[in-house]
């Protein structure tokens, strides 16, 4: 998270905003150089790479972001230079004005997009690799065998550029241009919510849904856009080309694009970027193993995989291995969290009534008519033995398990019927049994992904970093703070999450509940692996939670714990309620002490 | 014509089963799909050509070296792209690593053998004519043998019983004190080698031809992704049901179209049932 991190750390300081702008601003001065250094041929591959890098900047965000492993790219390619040629070529009837036919092309390609990308929202990673792939190789069968559009295998002429991009010095202008307006576009959605959302939904997709984000209407809006920017490139590839035939889109271009981005790193754009360039010009500089170019390609990746999975970016991120703090102490801030609390709605008193859910697995019975009340402001515990259905519960809540009975709603309405992205709206946040975190991002990211919900600007203002996506930031940037805080972390903000001790990725996740300024909050097991005296700071905390009018449902095994933070307790066995009542009535409960607390 | 599609659809459906069978040995002691598969089918036709063809050696020894060179390259599969990632799965890194293990497979035999496809040897000449030409009956006699084989290798051997403990549940196994390893690597043997099989029996068909590689990925991986994951019976159905209806597609509508049939009906089938018409819903998530 090396790029996205440093630019979005420097919204907030006009210095190293600067410092991390300036590789891009060195590549450009580059791009700009070469033509007029350089003889035309080193101005021909420069324009490629800007041209590469427009459709590689799109990929990134569903590779190296969403993690969705699109290998063949390359159909987007095609299909953008073949809209463009026919639609200037005159082969329908009809002659479109450049311009015209690239809009055309970038709609084409964003529709596009989401069909090639669409079997991603259902099948596992290798089915999507393999579908794209599949589609790669149809679309050039296609435009093989449609002669009276296409040309066939003959081909057909690539658009011709309106003045002044008619020049070669005036068309790489042109297609730098682009490439830059594509590298801010993507630096803007990396460093917004829908960059963390991304990567959520890749390194942790339960938690993602669990905050909010819709993994399909995430993904689409981004297979849209990238959609879109490749077949403008393919517009673009088809004017240097200025002729193309099918054999122009080869599979090695695809691996190309592939291999770009992996070798970059993922959730990088300076890395994906350094790539593209390399790529480009590494089959230029090794002529005389040009016909071994794809061999290098896949030998590189394989040693990208193997030796460096974190690709340049990783390489070129020092931050990350900054020593953090030693003998550092969790120690929750009960000023920041009423300071947190504030920022909410008037606390609703209405609870959330769980009656008679039944779940079955099989012929496995994990629910078998549970009822519960968690009430705004009270802390209730669920205890039970191991298997008793306590973390199946919280499930259920969550959205993430449908039961075949019962319901499960707040002031009447019922929340079964919708999925667990639906749960942040109405106010439900989660930690879980084991910590699900973005280990790649900072913990004040991580905490931010949280708030994912309460943002309120689309994609295109994400894209174009408009105000209210500005404001959106500003917000969610404060709030994490915040809510860091509040829960203890104070000074960890900008650490990597993956280098944080485990009970410490505890109280962030409650951080990252707390972002919503939750009304009801579901805590599976949070004091497993923590020291007698975290144990002690996480009472509190959650104490004072309900103090602010949280609901707050505890799944725990340590009774201390329970016994000293509960106003209500509810113990499962096999699935039903064995008992309810306050602490003193459930120690004194004949069948919890034999079945589960011991005498 | 009705003749024709049967046979060459059960001969390049047996073919496409034989690749998918390739994918589920791997997948079954690995949790890897690996892109490999195809380039396994592709050696097969292409070693088979150079061992008997260029090389003039006969044909039941050209097997033989054929199916060894091939066990060999899914040993060093199992080394070079899936062991050294095996333990962080989630990230699917073997996606990456055996497709370009794959790719640098294909590309060492554009450049050494040829990019055009090449001539495969006639096995058996004079047995059958026409429709019932060998280079129909061989992919279905090589396919039947194979689950045959497997079949007896599974139910009879000890061996079998130990794979097959391992496919179950991999943890279980080596806390038995299976040879998890070992049998790994015996497994991406013996997938190399059913692969080249399904490779040289479908060779007077396919012909000896680099790029044959992602056709078979591609065709092969369909049976799979329709029989689920591991399921050999579900990839020799969804084999030869594909082989069929490629066929019928290509006598009607002609070969362009009919790929694009085959992968929208493919498509469209995984959206409406991802775990394959056979297959069983994946574990829990959270």
């Amino acid at each position: 998270m090396s790029t996205a991190s440093a630019s979005a750390g420097g919204a907030s300081a006009p210095h190293s905003r600067f410092r991390a702008a300036l590789p891009y601003l060195g590549i450009l001065a580059l791009a700009l150089v070469v033509p007029l250094v350089g003889n035309d041929y080193w101005t021909l591959i420069a324009t490629r790479a800007a041209i590469y890098w427009v459709l590689v900047s799109g990929l990134n965000l569903i590779i190296g972001f969403a993690g969705q492993l699109a290998i063949g790219y390359v159909a987007l390619l095609l299909v953008g230079a073949y809209t463009t040629s026919v639609l200037t070529s005159g082969n329908l009837g009809f002659t479109l004005p450049t311009l015209a036919a690239f809009g055309v092309a970038g709609c084409f390609g964003a529709v596009f997009g989401v069909v090639v990308g669409l079997p991603a929202l259902r099948l596992r990673t290798f089915y999507f690799a393999i579908t794209t792939l599949g589609f790669a190789t149809i679309v050039t069968q296609i435009a093989l065998a449609w002669q009276d559009v296409t040309g066939g295998g003959i081909g057909i002429s690539g658009p011709e550029m309106p003045e002044p991009f008619d020049t070669r010095m005036g068309f790489h202008l042109l297609c730098v241009t682009a490439a830059s307006l594509c590298t801010w576009m993507t630096l803007n959605v990396a460093s917004s919510r829908f960059g963390r959302s991304l990567v959520a939904v890749r390194d942790a997709d339960v938690a993602a849904e669990a905050v909010g984000i819709s993994k399909p209407r995430l993904l689409v809006s981004i297979f849209l856009f990238a959609g879109a920017v490749a077949a403008i490139a393919g517009g673009l590839f088809a004017s240097l080309q200025t002729y193309i035939t099918p054999e122009a889109f080869s599979f090695d271009l695809s691996l190309l694009f592939f291999i770009a981005v992996l070798i970059g790193g993922r959730g990088s754009v300076i890395g994906p970027l350094i790539g593209t360039i390399v790529l480009t010009i590494l089959p230029e500089i090794a002529a005389p193993l040009a016909a071994w170019s794809t061999f290098l390609y896949a030998a590189l990746l394989l040693v990208i995989v193997l030796v460096i999975p974190g690709g340049i970016a990783d390489l070129l991120d020092a931050a990350s291995r900054r020593p953090l703090p030693a003998e550092r102490v969790v120690a929750p801030d009960p000023a920041a969290l009423a300071a947190l609390m504030a920022g909410r709605e008037a606390a609703s008193s209405t609870p959330m009534v769980l009656t008679g859910v039944k779940l079955r697995f099989g012929g496995l019975k994990a629910l078998d008519g549970v009822d519960l009340t968690v009430t705004p402001g009270e802390v209730h515990g669920l205890i039970g033995p191991n298997g008793s259905g306590k973390t199946t519960t919280l499930n259920v809540i969550s959205g993430y398990y449908r039961p075949q009975e019962g319901s499960v709603a707040i002031a009447g309405r019922e929340l079964l019927g919708d999925g667990p992205e639906t749960r942040a709206s109405r106010g439900i946040a989660r930690t879980f049994q084991t910590p699900r975190i973005v280990g790649e991002e900072t913990v004040l990211e991580n905490v931010m992904i949280g708030g994912t919900a309460l943002g309120r600007a689309n994609l295109a203002e994400a894209l174009l970093s408009l105000p209210r996506n500005r404001a959106d930031e500003a917000r969610l940037r404060a709030d994490a703070r915040l809510a860091l805080r509040a829960v203890g972390l104070e000074g960890l903000d900008d650490a990597q999450a993956g280098r944080l001790q485990h009970s410490e990725l505890r109280f962030m996740e409650i951080a990252r509940a707390l972002m919503i300024r939750p009304a009801f909050l579901l805590l599976d097991e949070p004091a497993a692996g923590l020291s007698v005296q975290e144990i002690e700071r996480l009472g509190f905390l959650v104490s004072s939670l309900a103090g602010h009018g949280v609901g707050v449902l505890l799944v725990e095994h340590h009774a201390d714990l329970i016994f000293d933070v509960c106003e209500r307790i509810t113990v499962l066995n096999l699935g039903r309620v064995l008992a309810a009542g306050t602490p003193a009535e459930i120690r004194s409960h004949k069948e919890v002490v034999s079945a589960y607390l011991g005498a | 014509m009705l003749y024709s599609i049967l046979t060459s659809g059960l001969a390049v459906g047996a073919v496409y089963a034989l690749i998918g069978i390739t994918y589920n040995i791997m997948y079954s002691t690995s949790r890897v799909m690996s892109f490999t598969a195809g380039q396994l089918g592709m050696l097969g036709g292409v070693l088979g050509s150079l061992f008997t063809l260029r090389l003039g050696i006969p044909w039941p020894i050209g097997l033989l070296l054929t199916l060894a060179c091939c066990a060999l390259v899914g040993i060093v599969t199992e080394f070079v792209a899936v062991r050294p990632v095996l333990k962080s799965l989630d990230q699917h890194l073997y996606v990456l690593s055996t497709l370009a293990l794959a790719l640098m497979i294909q590309q060492v035999t554009a450049i050494k053998w040829s990019t055009e496809p090449q001539p495969f040897p006639r096995l058996f000449e004079g047995m059958g004519q026409e429709v019932l030409d060998e280079k129909f009956w061989l992919p279905v006699v090589a396919c039947a043998v194979v689950v045959v084989a497997l079949e007896l290798l599974f139910r009879r051997t000890l061996v079998g019983h130990a794979f097959l403990a391992v496919a179950e549940d991999n943890f279980a196994a080596r806390a038995l004190g299976l040879p998890e390893r070992g049998l790994r690597v015996m497994s991406y043997a013996l997938a190399g080698a059913i692969g080249a099989l399904a490779g040289y029996a479908g060779g007077q068909l396919l012909l000896a031809f680099f790029a044959n590689g992602p056709h078979l990925n591609f065709y092969g991986f369909i049976p799979v992704a329709l029989g689920g994951l591991g399921n050999n019976r579900g990839a020799v159905i969804g084999g030869i049901v594909l082989g069929l209806f490629q066929q019928a597609a290509n006598f009607v509508v002609g070969g362009i179209f009919a790929s694009v049939a085959v992968f929208s009906l493919f498509i469209v089938v995984l959206l409406i049932a991802p775990q394959g018409l056979f297959g069983t819903a994946s574990g829990r998530r959270v």
